[in-house]
């Protein structure tokens, strides 16, 4: 039996990069995600790893794009409006293939918005991290326990396909207090990097890490090449979880806090007979499809519970290729939906689409 | 016998600088240093947004490409990844250095970063056909200033080696050029200086080289050469801005 451990979100997510063997983290203070920094201030000096509080997002981002251009495990996090910022070191970090992982512990927007809980930065973090054609592989935890095991993972996906992968939390996330069991966190094995800046040591042509192509045919390349990477990420990476699918004719979509509310109403649907069940989808990008093109053919309404006006709904539509109803239940500015709140929207739902008994 | 040859830690790309530009002594000098402290194979370069972006194929190291202004924050990183390992150096331009990234540049330098940063100061914008530089002379005619930069208007130009020079952090801080022969023997000094320095664990180490810009100064490139003596250096002067090691041997 592991030993658990009570912990915040936030330190669930830095002792999981230490044991993911990260040595280099990089942040600048931000509400409501600072925790991880102050974890890693207090920790990296004594593995011999480095903790620098940066001078900006910008200057964040930029030191994790020196260290992953050395090829070590290195992140950063911040929040919202810091994401923003950071944006153009995304961009520049995908351009130049490089892995890193960045933590999101959103909060509500848009400009300086608020310190509460949201998830409204869902089309910046699967479509438009920054300026290009790129992606980032985006994991969305619903517990402590998984903002540790995803942090692992994120790690190990990013070296494996030479690109970003974002954590995708919320203040909730970040901020709870649960068990965790961090000896059950597995760690991948090394990946070689031979296209690393570490020194040519007189033994190799130099490596550049580069996003600069002049030429138009040779920029398009890389593109290609990359959305080729992309593609094998699709048909490999998809996490998901489904909760009461078999028989369900209402399909629940949440993510991360979201999720854990929607699975009281669900279960309190249940009790009063309506066939509700709940698709949890782990990675934001690669999103989920497969199980929406299968619950597309037995379900009559999906519900999007989101805290954004409606930002992951967009991807539930074209997954079931718009074949049921979907509808929106929200809240937003860092409100949070209640459990009566969505089992009124499943109820709702039952009644104008016959799910009910 | 061979009498002069191209540092081994160029190579043999050509490179594309306008006739007259003096980027191309400033690598061949970086590289002579390199060659002289045979640090090559441990040395990883950053260079910047501006005329040097492609800086990266000219120098035989690893290089690395980085984001407009943000070299020095690259810089950290890749040398925090392996500080005994790694010689860093950053190769920026005065919008670069002195307005987009200034924010890192000055970070870089009172966090005492143990990096090397040339510095190249041609007070204007190249790359993008010869805008106003935050290092461009009051009066002086560019693209974005066709009347002449107007201080009322939009300010002085940034003295970057007098305003670091004010942190306690920066070990080296020193300003040349490579207008004549004597000049650029001075320069070569000064950058082996700023790489031994980092060599020996000293810390940020930034050399301002004034540089000439034929092209978008419209001038030929003799006639730009004089323009540094006549009007650069009387608004930028030479010397040595800031020298830890050598102040704490005078005071022993």
């Amino acid at each position: 039996m592991s030993d658990k451990v009570l912990m915040k979100g936030n330190e669930a997510i830095a002792e999981a990069a230490i044991i993911a063997g990260c040595r280099h983290y990089f942040g600048y203070p931000i509400t409501p995600q600072t925790e991880i920094a102050a974890y890693m201030a207090k920790r990296m000096p004594k593995i011999g790893g480095c903790f620098l509080q940066a001078e900006s997002e910008i200057a964040a981002i930029n030191m994790v794009y020196g260290v992953a251009s050395t090829g070590k495990r290195v992140m950063t996090s911040s929040s919202s409006p810091g994401i923003s910022l950071k944006g153009e070191g995304l961009s520049y970090l995908a351009g130049a293939d490089l892995p890193s992982l960045v933590i999101n512990v959103q909060r509500g927007g848009p400009g300086l918005g608020g310190i509460q809980p949201s998830q409204s930065d869902y089309f910046q973090a699967t479509r438009a991290g920054g300026h290009g054609d790129f992606r980032m592989i985006v994991l969305a935890p619903a517990s402590v326990q998984e903002m540790a095991e995803l942090t692992v993972k994120g790690f190990d996906l990013a070296d494996k396909y030479r690109m970003t992968t974002m954590i995708l939390a919320d203040g909730t996330m970040g901020q709870m207090m649960e068990p965790v069991a961090l000896d059950e966190l597995k760690v991948g094995a090394p990946i070689e990097k031979p296209w690393a800046t570490v020194g040519t040591k007189m033994e190799r042509e130099h490596n550049i890490v580069n996003s600069l192509f002049l030429d138009p045919a040779a920029l398009e390349k890389t593109n290609f090449e990359r959305y080729d990477r992309y593609k094998t990420i699709e048909e490999n990476e998809v996490l998901y979880e489904e909760y009461l699918m078999e028989d369900a004719e209402i399909c629940v979509v949440a993510f991360g806090i979201a999720a854990r509310v929607s699975k009281n109403a669900i279960d309190e649907a249940r009790k009063q007979g309506i066939k509700v069940g709940m698709i949890r989808p782990i990675t934001l990008w690669p999103f989920p499809v497969a199980p929406f093109k299968k619950a597309a053919e037995h379900c009559k309404a999906f519900i999007s519970v989101e805290l954004s006006m409606g930002q992951m709904i967009e991807d539930v539509r074209l997954a079931t290729e718009c074949k049921a109803p979907v509808t929106l239940c929200n809240r937003v500015g860092g409100m949070i939906p209640s459990p009566e709140q969505v089992l009124a929207s499943i109820c709702e739902a039952a009644k104008t689409n016959g799910g009910a008994n | 016998m061979v009498v002069f040859d191209k540092p081994h830690a160029l190579t043999d790309a050509p490179m594309h600088y306008c006739p007259g530009c003096t980027h191309g002594i400033v690598h061949r000098l970086v590289a002579e240093a390199i060659d002289e402290l045979g640090i090559e194979g441990k040395t990883i370069g950053v260079a910047p947004v501006g005329c040097s972006v492609m800086a990266y194929n000219y120098f035989a190291c690893d290089m690395i490409e980085a984001a407009h202004g943000r070299a020095p924050a690259v810089a950290t990183g890749v040398k925090r990844a392996d500080p005994e390992n790694h010689i860093v150096f950053t190769y920026q331009g005065d919008g670069d250095l002195a307005s987009i990234g200034m924010a890192e540049t000055v970070h870089a330098a009172a966090r005492n970063e143990n990096i090397t940063v040339i510095f190249i100061n041609n007070a204007i914008y190249g790359m993008t056909g010869g805008q106003m530089a935050p290092t461009s002379l009051p009066g002086q005619v560019t693209q974005t200033s066709p009347y002449g930069r107007d201080t009322n208007h939009c300010g002085f130009p940034i003295k970057v080696c007098e305003l670091l020079s004010e942190l306690d952090g920066p070990e080296y801080l020193t300003r040349v050029t490579v207008n004549n022969p004597k000049n650029i023997r001075v320069a070569k000094a000064a950058i082996k200086k700023a790489f031994q320095n980092q060599i020996d664990g000293k810390g940020f180490s930034l050399v301002e080289v004034l540089s000439s810009c034929p092209t978008n100064w419209g001038m030929t490139p003799q006639k730009a050469l004089q323009w540094i003596d006549e009007k650069m250096i009387p608004y930028y002067p030479l010397g040595v801005y800031k020298d830890r090691s050598a102040a704490k041997e005078e005071t022993k």
